[in-house]
């Protein structure tokens, strides 16, 4: 190592460091702008008249005296669009696939309650509802299949006739022989598992503001979205308007988790009818609006198997999976993005030589399912862990101690999986390790037997996970999808006044990438934190944005600042050592000063900077160079990110209520940027996951309709519903990218639901019961446990 | 819909005259008539928290509040509590713990907050978090709220 690589790395380093947030004053105060809070001259508002069938053909729409509302401007269904927008259709490479186009508005049948029919355009919101009253459409109901059971068969009515099938998407991986696997396996368990639809559930409603520019007749759409790149290509596409003159901004954006991570009929409407009334239209959505049209998640029917040897080792993965992904396809993801991505990860972290999966994606009168935090992994880590479990107690062998057999072990890296997803190295191991001493296994064993001689429902439970983040141009984030993900470009550039700005495609929605990225940049670059300002969420930053998703953004965003933070540094110090006829290899750039090792020399970047742009002739043009670099990363191939939960569960013997006693998550994202935000995220996605296991739940009843329309009716975590859970850090070697980043955004919602699935089978296993299906409410619990409840009695006589 | 009629509020120390129709939401005469955007509007069902201001001193729904019921009371929304400059304290306990990510939900607990402290022993984590099961968040899991709020219990001392 030579002196000048000593004297970096000795140097403390924001990277690691606890930094507090740089978003925190302004969205503290209130002094955050969400696009509800932005307020345009002449703006006007929508209201949306919804379809209340499940499926039907729009006969006519009738509209009453529209004199008796004051400050109504129009009223709008799709004859009024027609000609003025094309669809966006999410193509895909899938064999067999159908896509199905996305209107603006219901085109003549409507597939879904909550789907939206008419528009109404007024000098307030107030004035747009009360015109919602005035309008009457005439339905003729179609038959519909509410439930993927049903909807899958041959038979079913079906909701797009174009596709000649609901079955929009059939997918089957396979690896060596499953069926000689399971015939010859000593022990084969086998279940049919099941998590409910949720949805996603941001605080903010999802939430609309287009202009139109008339003098350069351009639209700008602040969105309250995730993609704003990709929503920016689909309305260019879908309206006809060059990237010059269709900018998507998304401003302070209150979560997403997915939800707002997709294209919706609304960010196209208020796009035209911006363009048609040549005036400012908003569209916010109300919770009912929101629970009722927003994408939705899980509802994947999961038959699986599982082969094992008498020693515990995994010989055979079977699973047959009907996704029930609602009424269309979503844009840009497809309905494949939920079920595809369920036998795609099954296998997990495990090694398995024999696996079939097979997945069948069904159109239902429902929203369409989209991504949400975990994608598809959440409901295979269920089904693999609850297995792994079943299999555990058939063979009498300790569930930690059967994981620890099968996970892939640090000399097996790669290791492809059956399904082709390849793990570089991860910490699966370590992780598994370390949560077990975190949490105090073996003692904790010692506890529960005593526990459960007092009579208490106690049971542990573990899920082991991996994800693969960060994915580069090697594959679509979605199954065939054309879109590319895979890029992230960095724009950073110090002006005359020395201030560093750096621009991102990413969209920061909760993350707090204004902070971990100026983190990034501070570090590689040299500058102070300070100077460093991260824009971001604007289709108009870079040439080619997605936004944030998919655990990306850290690795893929944070490679594109280190490589451009570093090309950026070679020319300050070449224009420095100019000035300081120093030289360049002699000079080193921190906080913001550029120091000589070898004499008392030093100037700040904004010397530099005024000496490249203000002051004529100190540098000659020849040698001269501007303080701007633009740079694409692409990390190519994708990185795993792995962690092991255990979770302590009780369930109530009076309340068929489950409370969680203890939570231990630990995991490997490798290089931690900010500590204070990964555990942050941690706890976050763990606080859903906890939900998704035992609260939320979206109902539709057997007439297509929404039963769980209010947050008093879906159920939320509250404060009082979650504890402090214990994180253990694993850096094992980093990944192989640049920074050694892996994203770690998603992964707690992955594993708690299995986690506390576990804990509750494992609680209710002297009664012979698992739990096979999540939410684990009360009333689901006692309709488990309650044919048992003699025999428990008669037990404890 | 009836008539407008006028309405006096006293909003963080200043007081407002506007002519509203009875039927206004409180949570939307702060932000549309007043400009005052930082209470934010994440339900409209009472559920969620997000609208929470103090209303005489305690807190309470704006979004199930009308604004003609808030005539001549005096209200505090998150602006009053501190600027980007000078952070209040419940906000820097904030910022400290990280108790905040997307911030939609902020503003709520902010306000909730500032009324659990004045009225509420919060002597345990039990009570903290019970105080703040009225608030949503959908973003942080609560254990840094429950963080902060701990701190500024502990700084309060017992309430008498």
């Amino acid at each position: 190592m030579t002196q000048a690589d000593i004297s970096v790395e000795l140097r403390p380093k924001l990277v690691g460091s606890r930094v507090k947030r740089t978003e925190d004053p302004r969205l503290l105060t209130g002094t955050g702008q969400y696009v509800d809070d932005i307020k345009l001259a002449d703006m006007v508002h929508v209201a949306i008249l919804r379809s209340d069938q499940p499926h039907a053909l729009i006969r006519e729409i009738r509209v009453g005296d529209t004199s008796s509302v004051p400050g109504l401007i129009g009223i709008y269904d799709w004859t009024d669009l027609e000609g003025e927008v094309r669809p966006a259709i999410p193509t895909s490479r899938m064999k067999g696939y159908y896509a199905t186009p996305y209107w603006p508005l219901a085109r003549g049948k409507v597939r879904y309650v909550g789907e939206p029919v008419v528009a109404v355009v007024a000098d307030s919101r107030y004035a747009a509802e009360d015109a919602l009253g005035l309008i009457e459409i005439d339905y003729e109901p179609l038959p519909f299949a509410i439930r993927q059971v049903d909807a899958v068969r041959e038979d079913a009515p079906l909701l797009h006739e174009e596709a000649g099938t609901n079955v929009i998407v059939e997918r089957t991986f396979m690896r060596g022989d499953i069926e000689d696997a399971i015939a010859s396996a000593p022990v084969v368990v086998r279940g049919q598992f099941r998590m409910t639809r949720k949805t996603a559930t941001s605080m903010e409603c999802r939430s609309y503001l287009a202009e139109y520019d008339t003098r350069r007749r351009a639209l700008t759409l602040w969105t309250s979205s995730n993609i704003p790149g990709i929503i920016r290509d689909a309305l260019s596409d879908a309206l006809d308007l060059p990237g010059s003159r269709m900018r998507v901004v998304a401003p302070d954006v209150g979560g997403s988790f997915g939800g707002k991570g997709s294209l919706y009929h609304e960010e196209m409407l208020v796009c035209l009818l911006a363009r048609k009334l040549e005036r400012p239209v908003k569209y916010v959505a109300d919770r009912l609006e929101e629970l009722s049209s927003s994408s939705q998640a899980f509802d994947q029917l999961i038959d699986g198997e599982l082969a094992v040897a008498r020693d515990g080792t995994f010989l055979g993965l079977r699973c047959d999976v009907i996704g029930d992904i609602g009424a269309y396809s979503i844009y840009p993801w497809t309905g494949g993005i939920e079920p595809v991505q369920v036998i795609s990860f099954m296998p997990g972290p495990y090694k398995i030589e024999h696996y079939h999966g097979r997945v069948r994606a069904v159109l239902t009168p429902k929203p369409p399912t989209g991504p949400y935090r975990g994608v598809g992994r959440p409901s295979s880590t269920f089904a693999m862990e609850r297995l792994i479990d079943m299999a555990a107690r058939e063979l009498g062998m300790d569930p930690a101690d059967l994981r620890r057999h099968n996970l892939v072990s640090d000399g097996e890296f790669p290791y492809r999986t059956a399904p082709g997803i390849i793990w570089d190295q991860s910490a699966f191991q370590q992780c598994l390790a370390g949560a077990r001493e975190a949490i105090g296994y073996d003692g904790l064993r010692v506890w529960q037997e005593q526990a459960r001689a007092e009579g208490r429902w106690v049971g542990i439970g573990i899920s082991s996970y991996a994800e693969l983040t960060g994915i580069g141009s090697r594959i679509a984030v979605a199954p065939g999808m054309p879109i590319n993900t895979g890029t992230e470009t960095a724009i950073i550039r110090i002006d005359s006044t020395g201030a560093v700005e750096a621009s991102f495609g990413i969209a920061s929605h909760g993350q707090g990438l204004e902070t971990t990225l100026a983190q990034v940049i501070a570090d590689e670059l040299g500058c102070a934190m300070d100077d460093v300002v991260v824009l971001q969420g604007d289709s108009s930053l870079v040439p080619m944005s997605s936004g944030t998703y998919a655990s990306r953004s850290a690795v893929i965003a944070g490679g594109a600042a280190t490589q451009a933070s570093r090309a950026l540094k070679g020319k300050v110090l070449r224009m420095a050592a100019h000035v300081m006829a120093e030289p360049v290899e002699d000079l080193e750039a921190e906080r913001g000063w550029i120091r000589s090792r070898t004499s008392n020399a030093g100037m700040t970047f904004k010397e530099v900077a005024r000496a490249v742009y203000l002051q004529m002739g100190t540098i000659p043009r020849d040698i001269r160079e501007d303080l701007t670099v633009t740079e694409t990363y692409d990390p190519f191939l994708g990185t795993a990110c792995s962690s092991t939960h255990i979770c302590v569960a009780e369930v109530d013997r009076e309340t068929f209520g489950v409370r969680l006693l203890k939570y231990v998550v630990a995991e490997d994202c490798g290089r931690i940027i900010n500590p204070m935000i990964v555990d942050g995220q941690v706890h976050g996605a763990v606080a859903q996951g906890i939900g998704a296991a035992l609260l939320e739940e979206i109902v539709y009843d057997d007439e297509g309709q929404l039963v769980t329309a209010s947050l008093a009716d879906y159920l939320l975590p509250l404060a009082s519903d979650v504890l402090d859970m214990q994180i253990v850090h694993i850096e094992a070697e980093l990944p192989n990218n640049v920074g050694g980043f892996r994203g770690m955004g998603e992964g707690g919602t992955i594993g708690a639901p299995a986690a506390i699935a576990n804990a509750i089978s494992d609680a209710l296993a002297p009664l012979g019961l698992g739990i096979q299906t999540l939410p684990a409410t009360p009333e689901r619990l006692f309709q488990l446990i309650r044919p048992h409840l003699n025999t428990l009695e008669e037990n404890t006589k | 819909m009836t008539d407008p009629v006028s309405i006096t509020v006293h909003v963080n120390g200043t007081a407002h005259t506007r002519r509203v129709e009875p039927r206004l939401l409180l949570s939307d005469f702060l932000r549309h008539e007043l400009g005052l955007t930082g209470t934010h509007v994440g339900c409209e069902h009472g559920v969620c928290g997000a609208c929470t201001v103090l209303i005489d001193g305690r807190s309470a729904r704006s979004c199930l509040t009308l604004a003609v019921m808030a005539d001549g009371q005096d209200i505090e929304t998150v602006e009053a509590q501190g600027t980007q400059e000078d952070l209040g304290r419940i906000q820097r306990a904030f910022r400290d713990h990280h108790a905040l990510q997307c911030g939609f939900c902020t503003p709520g607990f902010l306000m909730t907050i500032a009324d659990m402290l004045r009225h509420h022993p919060l002597e345990n984590d039990e009570q903290i978090r019970e105080a703040l099961s009225g608030n949503l968040c959908r973003c942080t899991g609560y254990q840094n709220i429950v963080a902060a709020v701990r701190e500024l219990a502990s700084e309060r001392g017992p309430i008498e």
